[in-house]
């Protein structure tokens, strides 16, 4: 089974009375990296959830691939603040391997094939949780292409990372994309969001703003918001 | 003290006697931890990850066993193996056996209740993960348990710790019997009311040093794993 298309179909999530998101319709096709902006706090990581099928929608539905079952299949994710097995970093992506259904005896090849490509092979055997954070995001992402994902989704992959370790985890996120993963990423560094977008979608009070392509978005960007987001003038969300 | 002096002479010339208690106490205990880790591990892995009508209600009952004098629970043991008791047929009361099933009844809430405190604290930590690897229920039972082995097994030893110093559930169910089963407790009370201090007191002296020992593994264990586990 595919996982895409991936469908929003008016999509409402609330807490109680607390709406996160409201009537969010979007389709995402295979292609380059959709990039997901807006303010703290505007919905960005409860859409990924969304989309990751972590959590239901309140209203309306999400479908991948014309399925309606959210058990992630060629699904991965990294999480914003990504969580490390009690275990050294090659054990942490011989699991994925295992829960993706890899087959045993091509599981450590392919375990030091994924360490050797986001540059972890030489602390393999390290506990993954003495690892610095960004050798944790490169583990993360390790783990989540142990799955061959169809669909990666990033939640700030390298939003607590200096420059040159932003830098290894943007030339990953752009192999995997050359390499035919749709990746869905959310960034608050408008830098990133220019060198690694096809398109962006622009997200505001839990409402998308705009969906375009990405030299569109930020040559013309339609919406008063975000001209405002993009001239980085303060957007609030209150 | 004289009696110090001589205590410590049965203890470090290897009293054949006083071994033998100590060696049946430990069998006793040990055993009572494995059947008890039997019920409690997976029992308190599964109310910490699964929602269940009555879940409740369960770990207040699982709260309250802790809490339990072992004379209590020696009662209910022994009315359950007596000979009219539902179980009486297999003629188990004053035997070994008998003393394993309380403790393990003593123990297995304990360490039911440290399983589920500790599993449900790591699943709060690896749900998402978990989720996002589509990783099915059983399995992450495995998982946590697995990943928390460290503190799973101070919870282990925290039972055995109840277990061994405990005197109420085996006095009962055992009936004290020389050379049968009378064990490092027991005899300690027994020996002071009859007034053989040197034994009671060389007892007393190698319950001590065991539970140090428990607790100094314990702590080794804890170092240990935040080096190399993290
Ligand atoms: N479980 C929850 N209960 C109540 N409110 C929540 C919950 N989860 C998220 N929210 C709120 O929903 C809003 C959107 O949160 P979300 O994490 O999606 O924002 P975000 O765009 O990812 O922000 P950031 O840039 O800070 O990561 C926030 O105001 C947040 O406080
Ligand atoms: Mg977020």
């Amino acid at each position: 089974m595919r996982e895409l298309p991936l469908l929003f179909d008016s999509v409402g999530v609330s807490i109680g009375a607390t709406p996160l998101l409201t009537d969010l319709s979007l389709t995402l096709n295979a292609g380059a990296p959709t990039l997901v902006i807006g303010p703290n706090g505007a919905g960005k990581s409860t859409l990924l959830r969304l989309a990751m099928g972590l959590i239901a929608p309140t209203r309306g539905r999400v479908t991948w691939g014309g399925h309606q079952d959210p058990a992630p299949r060629r699904r991965a994710m990294v999480f914003q603040r990504p969580v490390m097995l009690r275990r050294s970093a090659l054990q942490n992506v011989t699991y994925a391997l295992e829960q993706a259904g890899v087959a045993k005896e091509t599981i450590e090849t392919r375990a030091s094939a994924l360490l050797a490509q986001v540059g972890l092979q030489d602390i393999a055997h390290r506990p993954a949780r003495r690892l610095s954070g960004g050798e944790q995001q490169r583990l993360a992402l390790a783990r989540a292409l142990a799955r061959d994902p169809e669909l990666l989704i990033l939640d700030e992959p390298t939003a607590s990372l200096d420059p040159a370790a932003t830098r290894a985890v943007e030339d990953i996120i752009a192999q995997a994309a050359d390499s035919g993963i749709k990746i869905l990423m959310a960034s608050h560094d408008l830098g990133q969001v220019r060198r690694l977008a096809g398109e962006v979608i622009f997200l505001s009070h839990g409402r998308l703003r705009e969906h375009s392509a990405a030299q569109m978005f930020f040559e013309n960007p339609k919406t008063p918001l975000a001209q405002a987001f993009l001239r980085g003038d303060i957007v609030l969300e209150t | 003290m004289p009696e110090g002096l001589s205590a410590w002479q049965l203890v470090v010339s290897g009293d054949p006697a006083l071994y033998a208690i100590v060696r049946l106490s430990l069998m006793v205990s040990l055993l009572a931890v494995g059947l008890g880790a039997l019920i409690g591990l997976p029992l308190g892995g599964l109310i910490a990850l699964v929602r269940f009508p009555g879940r409740g209600a369960l770990i207040v009952v699982i709260n309250a066993m802790m809490g339990l004098p072992p004379v209590v629970v020696g009662l209910l043991v022994f009315l359950l193996l007596s000979r009219s008791g539902p179980l009486g047929s297999f003629g188990l009361l004053f035997t070994p056996t008998a003393m394993v099933i309380a403790q393990a009844v003593l123990i297995a809430p304990i360490i039911a209740a440290l399983t589920r405190q500790i599993v449900e604290d790591l699943w709060l930590e690896y749900r998402d993960e978990l989720q996002a690897m589509g990783v099915p229920p059983l399995q992450r039972l495995a998982t946590l348990l697995y990943d928390a082995r460290i503190s799973l097994v101070t919870a282990l030893l925290a039972g055995f710790g109840r277990a061994a110093a405990e005197v109420g559930a085996v006095m009962i169910v055992g009936g004290n019997i020389a050379n049968h089963t009378r064990t490092m407790t027991t005899a300690i009370a027994l020996e002071t009311s009859k007034g053989d201090l040197p034994l009671a007191m060389g007892l007393g002296m190698v319950l001590i040093f065991i539970v140090l020992a428990v607790n100094a593994s314990a702590w080794g264990l804890r170092v240990f794993a935040e080096k190399r586990i993290g």
